[in-house]
């Protein structure tokens, strides 16, 4: 379980200092998934920073399974908007950075079956520079599942992918998330995202970052979601959130 | 460019060069303008007996001179890159030294060094370890933040961050400086060896000249650019093998 208590985060700039973060609580528990939607600028990228163990300029607390944000005891799974792969590293070296950081035994069956699953195992020697997005994604998920993380952090790691590819990867990624049920954070800024792939949906107000509600949905792991009634009343539902602010 | 667009490019170059020549030589009808195969022959018959040790002198100097400003001058750009704190301190000392004509400080090195082969390699390192520093340092700063993020969040240490990210993502520019500095390099070897020495190409040219041996001269001037143009092309590969990912 994910304990968040009055997780506070201040920048300093030149000139003033800015509250990014005001008072977050909230309690994630093992397994699940969240999605985290708020307007641009409001916190949520700070808030995965804070989670993945990037940012440990914090007050309050934050404990995985009791105990403190540390990436080199803890697994964390972090993915990107741009990838965060590396280009000096094949697809196979790339996925398998996690593990080898982690000095954890390569298990070849399972990473072979998260290549094949996401149809990357006939790229595995490319470099990065030779993929399209929707691929280095793939790769980048490759990596996080591989890993086998006690938490993974996705910080709108399809937004920059085209409609139909996004479509693609959030049913391919549910997919392989049911089979391992990796306590999750996803961050988002598309209502539909938030919709398709959050049991729970946290919503953020603008800056400074506050929870302004978590709201439970009923849409998750539906059939043909977006064809349904209750996509269309929970869009609307949660849009009117986000723009009351 | 593909490997035999540069082949062609390079053999494009040389029958350019070789025609200018051949075309000088046949204007002036000086002496000190000999034909080029009547070079080419000279070296054919001296290389052996009178060249080959003044070659090995050189290449070991210029590539011992090239080793030492690596093996100092990229560990400091990359301590400067990584921690803004040493580039504070460092950065305006490199920057006001930077544009002091080097090869001024000659005399210098000569009376605290002496005139032998530890002035010549002090002269080679101080002139290229700039450039080497600056690159290995703005190519560290170029690094995506991203890319440190993602490796800090699976707990990297500093050896895997230096090993995983500093260190391949730097190469393909520190190689690259260090092939344009190799032009300079052998430049400042032959200056340096025109004095305190009796064996290195340098020597060879300046001597080849004051006996008014001509073909000898140009045997050398050949031989030298020869040499200056195998390491060119050993970085280039080098660069072509290590950084294929690019």
């Amino acid at each position: 379980m994910i304990a968040i208590k009055d997780l506070t985060v201040k920048y300093q700039t030149k000139n003033e200092e800015i509250l990014a973060l005001d008072r977050l609580n909230i309690n994630i528990g093992k397994g699940d998934i969240y999605t985290f939607i708020g307007p641009s600028g409001c916190g949520k990228s700070t808030f995965l920073y804070v989670l993945s163990g990037i940012l440990q300029d914090y007050s309050g607390s934050v404990l995985i399974d009791g105990q403190i944000i540390n990436p080199k005891s803890q697994r964390i799974g972090l993915i990107l908007q741009n990838y965060g792969l590396l280009p000096w590293k094949t697809v196979y070296q790339n996925a398998m950075l996690g593990v080898k950081i982690k000095n954890q035994p390569p298990v070849e069956e399972y990473s072979n079956y998260i290549f094949r699953k996401l149809g990357i195992d006939n790229l595995l020697n490319r470099y990065p520079k030779e993929l399209s997005g929707g691929q280095q994604q793939r790769v980048a998920l490759a990596r996080a599942f591989i890993l086998k993380p006690d938490l993974l952090l996705m910080d709108e790691p399809f937004s920059a992918l085209d409609a139909i590819s996004r479509e693609e990867m959030q049913e391919l990624f549910l997919n392989i998330w049911k089979e391992n049920n990796v306590t999750t954070i996803f961050i988002t800024h598309s209502v539909d995202e938030a919709l398709y792939l959050g049991r729970k949906i946290v919503v953020f107000s603008p800056s400074p970052g506050r929870i302004l509600k978590v709201i439970d949905n009923p849409c998750f792991q539906l059939d043909n979601l977006r064809y349904r009634d209750e996509y269309y009343d929970m869009s609307m539902k949660l849009r009117k959130i986000l723009d009351k602010g | 460019m593909l490997l035999k667009e540069k082949w062609q490019g390079a053999l494009y170059s040389l029958v350019v060069v070789l025609i200018l020549w051949q075309a000088v030589a046949w204007l002036l009808k000086l002496p000190i303008v000999p034909f080029p195969w009547a070079v080419c022959i000279n070296i054919a018959e001296i290389f052996a007996s009178k060249m080959e040790i003044h070659v090995l002198y050189s290449t070991g100097r210029v590539l011992a001179g090239i080793a030492i400003a690596m093996l100092l001058g990229i560990p400091l750009g990359f301590l400067m890159g990584y921690y803004e704190k040493v580039d504070k301190i460092l950065s305006p000392l490199v920057y006001f030294t930077y544009p002091v004509p080097k090869l001024a400080l000659l005399p210098i090195v000569m009376l605290l060094f002496g005139l032998g082969e530890t002035s010549k390699l002090i002269m080679i390192v101080i002139i290229i370890i700039f450039q080497i520093i600056i690159t290995a340092r703005d190519a560290v700063k170029d690094i995506p933040p991203e890319i440190f993020r993602s490796l800090k969040s699976l707990g990297a240490n500093k050896l895997q961050v230096f090993s995983e990210i500093i260190l391949p993502a730097s190469l393909a520019e520190v190689l690259t400086s260090i092939r344009l500095a190799l032009g300079t390099a052998v430049s400042v070897l032959f200056f340096t060896e025109t004095y305190g020495t009796e064996y290195g190409m340098g020597y060879f040219i300046m001597d080849a000249w004051l006996r008014v041996n001509y073909l000898d001269m140009y045997a050398g001037i050949v031989v030298l650019s020869f040499m200056g143009f195998c390491l060119f092309i050993a970085i280039d590969i080098a660069e072509k093998y290590l950084c294929s990912w690019r």
